[in-house]
C-alpha cells in the first residue's frame, strides 16, 4: 500500500542526454586517459611556470649570465659538472636556459593558439553554418560557395601568406595574427557541418510551431536550433584544436608563427632539430609532449562522438 | 471592434498552390467561409485534401518555396493578414491565433525545458519577466491538468509522455489567451483514451475562455462531438459546408455520404466495413470534371465534362456538386428551398 503511494507521487526522474552521454564517455578507457592527459597538462602548463619560478627561482627566459659554466646545453638531471641533479628534469637549451620551464610555457600558448583559434572557428562557422541552412535558397547557395571557394585554396599557403604580409615587430603582436590567420581559415568545415544539421532540423515540427508563436528567425536559429547541434558541434571542436595546434607548431617549425623570446612547442621543436645530434633532448621534450597531448585530445574528441552519437558507435 | 457580423475570421476565395517538379498543385483551390467567436469549426478530409494548408495559409506559414498564396483574403477582426508585413503577422502568431500541432513528440524542442518553451511565449508577446512568465508557465501547466506542475515545469520533453507533451502543447498555444485556436489533428497520434481526454480539456477550455477553434480532423466523431459548423474538404475545394447536426443528418453531398457511411457503426452485427472505392486525386493533373467523379456512385455524364457549382441548400448549407439538390432531398432535408 505505502509503496504504491511513494510511486505515484514520485514520477521517474529521466536521465539527461548529458548524463548518459557522460556515463558512455567513461565506460570508454582511451578517452578517460586522453581527458586525464589533457587536464594535467592543461594544469601543468598554466602553473608550471609560477611554480617553478617560486621553488627554483627562474623564469622560462632566464639566460644564467652570472656564471658562464651554466652557459650551454645540460643532459636531464645533470648539473654543469656532470654530475645528478634535480634542477633542470628536461635538461636546458643552447642558452643554458630551464627546458620543463619552456615547454610548459610553450605548453601555454599551444594550447592558447588551439582553443583561441577553435573559439573563433566556433563563433564564425556556427552562425554562419546555422544562417545558411535555416534562410535556405539563394543566400544558402551563395553562402555556400563562397564556404568552398575558400576550402579550394590551399589554407598553408594562406596563413603564410597572411602571417608574412602583415608581419608584425612585436612577438605578441605576432601572435594576434596567428590567432587570426588560423581562426580565419578554420571555420569551413563547422559552417558545414551546422549547416547540414540545421538543414535536417528546421523541418522538424518543433521549428514549424516556434514560428507559430510567433519567434522571430534569428531566435529561432540561436535559440531553437543551434543548441539542438551541439553534439555534433562539441565534437568537432575537440577535434579542431589537435589540428590547429598541429598547424600552429608546423608554422612556427618553419619561422612563421610564434617567435622567440615566446615559446610554443612547434618553435621548441625547431630549435631542437637543429642539434638533433649532440643535444637529443633539446627536440625530444617537446615533441614528446605535444605528441602525447595531440592523441589525448582525438582519444577525447572520439571518445566524445561516440558517446554522443550512440547510432554511429561501432560494438 | 468594426466586426458588426461577429465573424472573428472570414476566409476569401484562398488559393495556396505549390510549384513541383509535376506541376503546379493546388493544395488549396478557392476557399471561403466564416468562424464567428466563440464558435468551433470543423475541417473534415482525407489526407492532401488541402485541410492542414488551409490553416497553415490563415497564419503565413506555408513553406515558401515552393508554397505560395496566390490570392485570397483572410480577415481576422477585420485585418487582412495576407497584407500584414512579416513583424505585424508575427505579433499576431501565438498571440491572438494559435496553433496546435498534430504530432506532440516532435513539436517540443528537445532542448528546451518544458518551462523554457512556455515563457518564451508569454515573455515575447506579453513582456512578462522572467519570473512572471515562469509562473504563468506553472499555471498553465495546472490548468491543462499536468499533476504536480511546479516540479515538472523544469523537465525536459523527453520525461513526458505523448498525451502529457499534447497538454503542454495546449498550454503553450492557450498561454497568452487566443481569440483563435487552430487545432491540426491534436488527436491523431494519441490513443484513443488519450484522445478523449485531450479533447475534453480543449472543450472546456474553450467554454471557459471563449476562444473560436478550427478543428482539423479525418475524425469524423470527433467533428459531431466538438464543433458548430463543418466544412468537408475533397481535392483542395470544400465539397459541404453546413451546421454540424444538419450534415450528419442530411448531407447534400456524395463525398459527404461516403464519408458517413464508411465510419464504423458499433451496432451492426458484421459485415465488411464501406469504404469510399478509388484514391483521393493527383492534385496536380485535375481532369476539367468533378475531382470526385471518378469514385462517386452518383456519377453522370456532365460530372466528367462541367465543374459542378456551389448550390446553397439553405440558410448555411452548401454542396458543391452537380446534384446537390436530389442528394439533399435524398437524404430528407430541402423541405424549404
Amino acid at each position: 500500500m505505502n509503496t504504491d503511494v511513494i510511486a505515484e507521487t514520485e514520477y521517474v526522474r529521466g536521465t539527461s542526454l548529458w548524463r548518459d552521454a557522460w556515463r558512455r564517455l567513461l565506460k570508454n578507457k582511451l578517452a578517460v586517459f586522453g581527458l586525464i592527459v589533457v587536464i594535467l597538462i592543461t594544469l601543468a602548463s598554466l602553473l608550471g611556470p609560477a611554480v617553478i619560478k617560486r621553488t627554483m627561482g627562474f623564469t622560462p627566459d632566464f639566460i644564467p649570465t652570472h656564471d658562464t659554466r651554466l652557459i650551454g646545453s645540460f643532459p636531464p638531471f645533470t648539473g654543469p659538472d656532470g654530475e645528478f641533479s634535480w634542477t633542470h628534469p628536461m635538461g636546458t637549451d643552447n642558452a643554458g636556459r630551464d627546458q620543463l620551464a619552456r615547454v610548459l610555457q610553450g605548453g601555454q600558448i599551444s594550447l592558447f593558439v588551439g582553443i583561441i583559434s577553435t573559439l573563433v572557428s566556433l563563433l564564425i562557422g556556427v552562425s554562419y553554418g546555422a544562417i545558411a541552412g535555416y534562410v535556405g535558397g539563394r543566400l544558402d547557395n551563395v553562402m555556400m560557395r563562397i564556404v568552398d571557394v575558400l576550402y579550394s585554396l590551399p589554407y598553408v599557403i594562406v596563413v603564410i601568406v597572411l602571417l608574412s604580409m602583415f608581419r608584425s615587430q612585436t612577438p605578441r603582436g605576432q601572435l594576434v595574427l596567428l590567432f587570426i590567420a588560423l581562426g580565419s581559415v578554420s571555420w569551413l568545415t563547422m559552417a558545414r557541418i551546422v549547416r547540414g544539421q540545421v538543414l535536417s532540423l528546421k523541418n522538424q515540427e518543433f521549428v514549424m510551431a516556434a514560428r507559430a508563436t510567433g519567434v522571430s528567425a534569428r531566435r529561432i536559429i540561436f535559440r531553437h536550433l543551434v543548441p539542438n547541434t551541439l553534439g555534433p558541434v562539441i565534437v568537432y571542436a575537440t577535434l579542431t584544436i589537435p589540428q590547429i595546434m598541429l598547424t600552429e607548431a608546423f608554422l612556427s617549425f618553419l619561422g612563421f608563427g610564434v617567435q622567440a623570446p615566446l615559446a610554443s612547442w612547434g618553435s621548441l621543436a625547431a630549435d631542437g632539430i637543429q642539434n638533433i645530434a649532440i643535444f637529443p633532448w633539446q627536440l625530444i621534450f617537446p615533441g614528446v609532449t605535444m605528441a602525447l597531448t595531440l592523441f589525448s585530445l582525438n582519444f577525447l574528441g572520439d571518445g566524445l562522438r561516440d558517446a554522443l552519437d550512440p547510432q554511429m558507435r561501432t560494438t | 471592434m468594426s466586426e458588426t457580423d461577429g465573424n472573428l475570421l472570414e476566409v476569401k476565395d484562398l488559393r495556396t498552390y505549390f510549384e513541383t517538379e509535376d506541376g503546379i498543385v493546388k493544395a488549396v483551390d478557392g476557399i471561403s467561409f466564416q468562424l464567428k467567436r466563440g464558435e468551433t469549426l470543423g475541417i473534415v478530409g482525407e489526407s492532401g485534401s488541402g485541410k492542414s494548408v488551409t490553416n497553415l495559409s490563415i497564419i503565413r506559414l506555408v513553406p515558401d518555396p515552393p508554397g505560395k498564396i496566390v490570392s485570397g483574403e483572410v480577415i481576422f477582426n477585420g485585418q487582412d493578414l495576407l497584407l500584414l508585413s512579416n513583424t505585424a503577422i508575427r505579433k499576431i502568431r501565438g498571440r491572438r491565433i494559435a496553433m496546435i500541432f498534430q504530432d506532440p513528440m516532435t513539436s517540443l524542442n528537445p532542448y528546451m525545458k518544458i518551462s523554457r518553451q512556455l515563457m518564451e511565449m508569454t515573455q515575447l508577446h506579453l513582456g512578462h519577466t522572467r519570473a512572471q512568465a515562469h509562473a504563468h508557465a506553472v499555471k498553465m501547466l495546472e490548468t491543462v491538468g499536468i499533476p504536480d506542475a511546479r516540479a515538472r515545469a523544469d523537465s525536459y520533453p523527453h520525461e513526458f509522455s505523448g498525451g502529457m507533451r499534447q497538454r503542454v502543447m495546449i498550454a503553450m498555444a492557450l498561454s497568452c489567451e487566443p481569440e483563435l485556436l487552430i487545432a491540426d489533428e491534436p488527436t491523431t497520434a494519441l490513443d484513443v483514451t488519450i484522445q478523449a481526454q485531450i479533447l475534453e480539456l480543449i472543450k472546456t477550455l474553450k467554454r471557459e475562455t471563449g476562444t473560436s477553434v478550427i478543428l482539423i480532423t479525418h475524425d469524423l466523431g470527433v467533428v459531431a462531438g466538438m464543433t458548430d459548423h463543418v466544412i468537408v474538404m475533397y481535392a483542395g475545394k470544400i465539397f459541404e459546408q453546413a451546421k454540424t447536426a444538419e450534415l450528419f443528418s442530411t448531407p447534400g453531398n456524395p463525398y459527404t455520404k461516403g464519408l458517413l457511411r464508411s465510419v464504423p457503426d458499433p451496432t451492426a452485427e458484421q459485415g465488411k466495413l464501406y469504404q469510399i472505392p478509388g484514391l483521393p486525386p493527383d492534385v496536380a493533373h485535375l481532369k476539367p470534371g468533378c475531382p470526385f467523379a471518378p469514385r462517386c456512385d452518383k456519377v453522370a455524364e456532365i460530372c466528367h465534362r462541367e465543374f459542378p457549382p456551389f448550390v446553397q441548400l439553405n440558410a448555411d448549407h452548401y454542396s458543391l456538386c452537380h446534384f446537390a439538390r436530389e442528394v439533399y432531398a435524398e437524404s430528407g432535408g430541402g423541405r424549404v428551398s
